[in-house]
């Protein structure tokens, strides 16, 4: 079950010539593997888009390649079994949301009744006959994901797919997304919200200025779960803690220090500093969120650095 | 993987099926655009109210307008009867058609860069050669439905004009209402096929319709003042889309484009052949310059 669906190397694009240029991609190394939800995670402006775009050979990369079902990026044959949406929905605006769809589908020769099922799929099937101009924000963009979803593609690529959706939108767009994934097809979803990835998403990549600075499962990324622990003095419950855990598992953070253990060590952990005689004032499990991860990573300048850090800690996870 | 998941090349090899799947899917999207609608109607009225309406008001009246000095009642009345149509369907086509077609055209291509579906449509599977093909095999239907509905609406006008008259309402020779028709669609389709062009380039309907506009009316009438006194700019102007349309309907319906009346546009600058092969060159540039800007480019 391992087969790479996406795959790109060196995928690097540049807009304009030489030191001149800006780098939107550089050097990115990405792999979708069959059946996931793989979540494309960055700020605006990251390159998400940009790399989506020639995984869908929309536009051509400056150097390196990408790779869909085994074949290059943009070969008719890999295009079409695609469903893609790509910054924003693209429609003719006269047209009804329903012969915006029956377009599409003729491009491909599929049958009309694909047509009305992905319209219900998206909840759309009442609003079918309005015209695209009149739709809502929301609208458009589930008209969008609905265009990508005829045909029963094998990849699913969607780009922000729950820009502009309200809360309950953007909801029923996850479970869709999550009902894809269980029907077996591999969906590659781009995002800014991370709480949206870490819910839906089995691997992540995160990106930032053109360059994927990560690429592993959501638990991985967030890291073990710690123990955060307040007692006093300090500087013995860190004497101890780093005698316990190791000197590298204890991180003081303000008040608290951080113990990289199990959690089912907690006891132990805690009889040591009582015994010691030190006053505990508060025992807590710390979990990280995606998004302290992500901030760490994304900081200006030390992206290099956090990723070196999260590389060596996925390593000890492993 | 089992053979469900590999990629079945067959279905989606590049070819007759691709480009006849997105011919109907552009198809599809143009006749339910009102914009085409509207362009086209506006075509037919103005066509009729020119080439019929006027003139007939001008004939019935005995006076002289702009378009008929010096012309006799009687050569007027033979233009507005049905034998005089294959001289008279044309004569729009050059300046007049030709500008509302590349409306056309320059809309058709343009507006799909600003609403994002030529995104859309470029992930669909088709490639860009077969979407490309598609859309150009759409407008040239579209423009051969224009030719048909302008032949029918001058028969109609003319038709009315022979009752109304108690002419006689026998129509022109076949093969000239066919080369009529022919030579009307060759020049509506290269000005088509321009805009189409023009509107890739600029990626939007306005700046290309402008741009198209002020070269078919503007400048390449001026040039063709200019060549008047200068040989090399005269020499330059016989290879022009504008000369060219001109002087193949010129030529056909005999034009002296030195009297006051000849109609705009029409020229006798080139001969009949040697138009003819210029407007069939542009047909095979214009689509071709088309296909290598959407081949290489990105699509955003």
């Amino acid at each position: 079950m391992d087969e790479l669906v996406v795959q790109t190397k060196g995928l690097t694009k540049r807009y304009g010539d030489g030191d001149s240029g800006r780098l939107a991609v550089d050097r990115v190394e990405m792999t979708v593997r069959r059946g996931e939800v793989y979540g494309f995670l960055g700020p605006n402006g990251a390159g998400k888009t940009t790399t989506l775009r020639m995984v869908l050979g929309l536009i051509r990369p400056t150097a390196g390649s990408a790779t869909v079902l085994g074949r290059p990026a943009g070969e008719p044959a890999v295009t079409e079994r695609i469903g893609a949406l790509i910054e924003g929905p693209g429609f003719y605006p006269y047209l009804s949301g329903r012969d915006n769809l029956r377009t599409m589908a003729r491009y491909r020769a599929l049958p009309e009744a694909m047509v009305d099922a992905a319209l219900e799929r998206v909840d759309l099937a009442d609003r079918g006959k309005d015209k695209f101009k009149s739709y809502s924000l929301g609208m458009k963009q589930r008209l969008g994901v609905a265009a990508a979803l005829m045909g029963d593609p094998d990849v699913i690529v969607l780009d922000e797919p729950t820009n502009g959706l309200d809360p309950a939108g953007m909801a029923d767009m996850r479970g869709l997304i999550v009902e894809l994934a269980r029907g077996g097809q591999t969906v590659l979803l781009s995002s800014h919200l991370l709480a949206e990835v870490e819910e839906i998403c089995d691997r992540v990549g995160v990106i930032a200025r053109g360059q994927l600075l990560v690429e592993s499962t959501v638990s991985a990324l967030r890291g073990g779960r710690r123990l955060r622990i307040t007692a006093t003095p300090t500087d013995r419950a860190i004497a101890i803690a780093m005698r316990l855990a190791g000197e590298d598992a204890v991180q003081l953070s303000g008040d608290a220090i951080l113990v990289d253990v199990p959690p089912e060590r907690t006891p132990h952990v805690v009889r040591a500093f009582v015994t010691e005689g030190l006053d505990v004032h508060e025992v807590t499990i710390s979990e990280r969120t995606l998004e302290e991860v992500f901030f760490e990573m994304t900081r200006s300048g030390e992206h290099v650095h956090a990723a070196d850090d999260l590389t060596s800690s996925l390593e000890a996870v492993r | 993987m089992s053979a469900a998941t590999s990629l079945d090349l067959r279905a989606s090899a590049p070819g007759p099926s691709a480009v006849l799947n997105s011919t109907r899917a552009d198809l599809l999207r143009l006749r339910k655009w009102p914009a085409v609608w509207v362009t086209i109607g506006a075509w037919l009225a103005l066509n009729a109210m020119f080439a019929y309406l006027f003139n007939y008001v001008t004939y019935s009246s005995g006076t002289t307008n702009f378009s008929t000095q010096g012309e006799s009642r009687a050569e007027l009345l033979a233009g507005l009867l049905p034998s005089g149509l294959p001289a008279t369907l044309p004569q729009g086509m050059p300046l007049f058609g030709g500008a509302i077609m590349m409306v056309l055209g320059a809309i058709i291509a343009g507006n799909g860069y600003g609403w994002g579906t030529w995104k859309t449509v470029l992930t669909q599977g088709p490639s860009r050669t077969s979407t490309l093909a598609g859309s150009l095999s759409a407008t040239t239907v579209l423009i051969a439905g224009v030719a048909l509905a302008t032949l029918v609406t001058d028969y109609a006008m003319s038709l009315a004009v022979a009752l109304a008259e108690s002419r006689s309402t026998a129509l022109p020779g076949l093969g000239d209402l066919a080369q009529s028709v022919g030579v009307a669609f060759l020049v509506m389709e290269m000005w088509a096929m321009a805009g189409y062009l023009l509107g890739t380039l600029a990626r939007s309907p306005a700046v290309s319709v402008g741009l198209g506009l002020v070269w078919g009316l503007v400048i390449e009438q001026l040039l063709r003042g200019v060549g008047g006194s200068l040989a090399w700019v005269d020499t330059f102007t016989h290879f022009l889309p504008g000369t060219s349309a001109g002087s193949l309907v010129g030529q056909m319906v005999g034009v002296d484009p030195g009297t006051p009346d000849a109609t705009p546009g029409l020229l006798d600058a080139l001969s009949y052949d040697r138009a003819l092969l210029m407007v069939v060159a542009y047909l095979v540039l214009l689509p071709t310059l088309t296909w290598w800007l959407v081949r290489r480019r990105d699509v955003v």
